[in-house]
């Protein structure tokens, strides 16, 4: 595979280049060790799809959006009063993320305080991208794999985007199929509202673990996630059940990188 | 002058029922006006849409079908039987029997037969909700929030519906007996009674004097009851017939996962951020805004909306992450408290002539605690999950902010990553200026 080149908006902007989109990669997706895969694998996909794309680089801050569910709200706008400095100040208008909680903050939350911009998650930019025929995959490697979706909560309750996913999974040939709380009813991973970084109050079981579990019953090869922090939950879970041998918990970025390569 | 002594008495009682059921619908409305202004008249065609669909259609309700349907049928019976209603008045007003009989002609009878045929089919649903509530096993019943009144609320609901119907169905049958074996009574031969006509035999040996007897008892108890009923509403989950039509209407109809932003921090920020902003400019003439969350005075009136609105059903905790894994969060019972809370305010107002004297009690911790706050995982499943559009997680949000905003009460966890977003832009120790550090790794 040739080197792909990552460029911020400052470097093509000094060069009088203005990309197609900003790729926002998100805090987890710049420093977590599982998610740097998923971002290498959606840039990939972009450079496949000769999609120009720049990303922020330093100049992207967290959107805030842990510290707004944890009740600083102080602290989100701070954040995205900042982003929102530089994301006008490079006249950008399209985004993509491969963050539902970015995506969710970035669509919904920026607009009041004076960011608009087309904002798109990976799975819908993916699927405008192979409808479009700027992106082919072949079913290869996939091909009549099992694969179970979990519905990440910010996206899909949060913005109702249920059939993205979906559509895009269809497009691998694989026996897709449904846990018995999906869509609408997904149960959450338990990263969400700032769970990520705390330890749960006291019950009688990890959320992870029950979701790991409904995936499990319908006996998957793959889970796929849309999202770095769903993704981080549903591997602990996966190894706390001792299957991670067995089966993968992959990003639908992963997967169709994975078959866009074959 | 006696004859019109029933008459009278029929007008009082109505007339009382009205007033006291007023009362209550005042102390609602004044209750729920202590909440903060909220913005939610725009869109008006979308939120009538939206009540039309999820309040009057019950489209929200089929989610669980078995259920679902049983309690649409209620919901017809009470709405059709409620034409009947209209009947009994004026025939109690004006001292007359079937008022409405030869106006409508066998349309009349066509709809006595109708409103049978839903008695009988709300008999049938209201005792398979009584042995779903009292002995199926039902999780959502079941929890910590629903012993004590809650349970008998729910029951005494289904009581007073089951004993409504037969009595209705009882004063039909006796009418029918009458106008077949008592023509002394001069009843009018009118109505259909598909269902009370199997009653009949059960008066047969009965004087004609019992059998009138038992209609009127049964007429009269019949619209007591309903008076009654109508007042019990105010202490009881049922509120839920009315307020759902306004509270859908003015349920969120933007994505769930836009959540507010606080207008009065946006002015700080902006001005913190803004090294040539006049401190003293903006702050001087506007009051300090609270931040978040403590009591009911700091939601807004939505909120408080939501909470009279609740009927305790418990879709929303049989849904929440949380409480499905044992924690102590319920979104039901944040919505109950908060009512409670309310209701609690509300005496002490009519006690105070209007005002609120401190009893030293919030709805934080004295009915909500931190713990039950900080296992939210804003999934929105509980948002979801209520039919009638009743938002749980608006009011844990607003809490969390009162307690990280106002008192600096946040896990030491989150402080640690609200800290490395100040001072890094993320929320893990990492620099900012190695953001772009993957891009080595490709």
């Amino acid at each position: 595979m040739s080197k792909i080149e990552i460029n911020t908006f400052s470097d093509l902007v000094s060069k009088g280049i203005t990309p197609e989109i900003l790729f926002w990669v998100g805090c987890a997706g710049s420093f977590d060790d599982r998610a740097k895969k998923i971002t290498k694998s959606f840039a990939n996909i972009l450079n496949q799809a000769n999609v120009s794309f720049a990303v922020l680089g330093s100049e992207e801050g967290c959107t805030g959006d842990p510290a707004k569910r944890a009740g600083n709200e102080f602290l989100f706008q701070m954040q995205a009063l900042t982003n929102i400095e530089v994301l006008n100040g490079y006249n950008i208008k399209k985004i993509v993320t491969t963050c539902p909680h970015c995506f969710n903050t970035l669509k919904n939350e920026y607009p009041e305080l004076g960011g608009n911009y087309d904002v798109m998650h990976h799975t819908q930019f993916i699927k405008s991208l192979l409808s479009e025929g700027r992106l082919t995959v072949q079913g290869g490697a996939f091909k009549g794999k099992r694969i179970t979706f979990h519905d990440p909560c910010y996206l899909g309750r949060a913005n109702k985007i249920y059939e993205a996913p979906r559509k895009v999974l269809e497009k691998l040939d694989v026996e897709l199929s449904e846990m018995k709380s999906c869509k609408q009813k997904g149960l959450c991973c338990g990263a969400g509202g700032a769970q990520m970084f705390k330890d749960a109050e006291k019950g009688n079981m990890e959320i992870n673990i029950k979701r790991t579990e409904e995936a499990l019953e319908t006996k998957p090869d793959i889970i796929a996630a849309g999202c770095p922090f769903c993704n981080t939950m549903l591997s602990d879970g996966i190894k706390n059940k001792k299957k991670e041998e067995d089966i993968k918990v992959l990003d639908i970025a992963e997967l169709i990188n994975q078959a866009s390569n074959s | 002058m006696f004859y019109l002594i029933p008459n009278i008495i029929f007008t009082v009682l109505v007339i009382t029922a009205l007033y006291i059921f007023s009362n209550n619908v005042k102390k609602i409305y004044r209750n729920i006006n202590l909440g903060i202004r909220i913005d939610r008249n725009d869109n008006k065609k979308v939120r009538l849409i939206q009540m039309l669909r999820i309040a009057f259609g019950q489209s929200k309700m089929i989610d669980k079908p078995i259920v679902g349907i049983l309690h649409i049928v209620v919901y017809v019976g009470f709405l059709v039987i409620n034409i009947e209603l209209l009947e009994i008045i004026v025939d109690g007003v004006l001292g007359t029997h079937r008022v409405f009989a030869p106006y409508l002609g066998s349309f009349y009878n066509f709809l006595i037969g109708f409103f049978e045929i839903f008695a009988l089919l709300v008999i049938i649903s209201v005792v398979i909700f009584w042995i779903r509530r009292n002995l199926i096993n039902i999780k959502r019943f079941l929890s910590a929030e629903m012993k004590g009144w809650p349970k008998n609320d729910g029951n005494i609901i289904l009581y007073v519906e089951i004993i409504l119907m037969f009595l209705f169905l009882t004063m039909n049958g006796a009418d029918l007996w009458i106008q077949q074996n008592a023509p002394e009574l001069n009843y009018i031969k009118a109505g259909s009674f598909p269902v009370s006509q199997f009653m009949t035999p059960l008066f047969d040996g009965l004087s004609s004097n019992v059998v009138f007897l038992i209609e009127r008892i049964s007429w009269w108890l019949h619209i007591i009851g309903i008076l009654c009923f109508l007042n019990y509403l105010y202490y009881s989950k049922h509120l839920h017939i009315l307020l759902a039509f306004p509270n859908t209407y003015f349920a969120n109809i933007e994505a769930k996962g836009k959540f507010s932003n606080l207008k009065s921090v946006t002015n700080e920020v902006k001005m913190m951020l803004d090294p040539s902003a006049d401190p003293f400019a903006a702050s001087s003439n506007q009051e300090i805004a609270k931040f978040g969350a403590s009591d009911v005075f700091d939601l807004n009136k939505i909120q408080l909306l939501n909470a009279y609105t609740c009927t305790e059903c418990g879709r929303c905790t049989s849904e929440c992450p949380a409480n499905l894994t044992g924690k102590k969060l319920s979104p039901r019972k944040i919505m109950m408290d908060t009512r409670d809370r309310l209701e609690i305010v509300g005496k002490n107002l009519d006690k105070n002539n209007g005002e609120f004297i401190s009893d030293g009690k919030e709805l934080l911790n004295d009915h909500i605690t931190k713990e039950e706050l900080w296992a939210c995982t804003s999934c929105n499943a509980c948002v979801e999950a209520c039919p009638i559009g009743i938002d749980p997680l608006s009011i844990i949000m607003d809490m969390r902010r009162y307690l990280v905003m106002e008192k600096s009460d946040a896990p030491m966890e989150l402080n640690n990553m609200m800290s490395n977003i100040e001072n890094n832009g993320a929320p893990w120790p990492f620099n900012q200026m190695d953001k772009l550090n993957w891009k080595n790794e490709l």
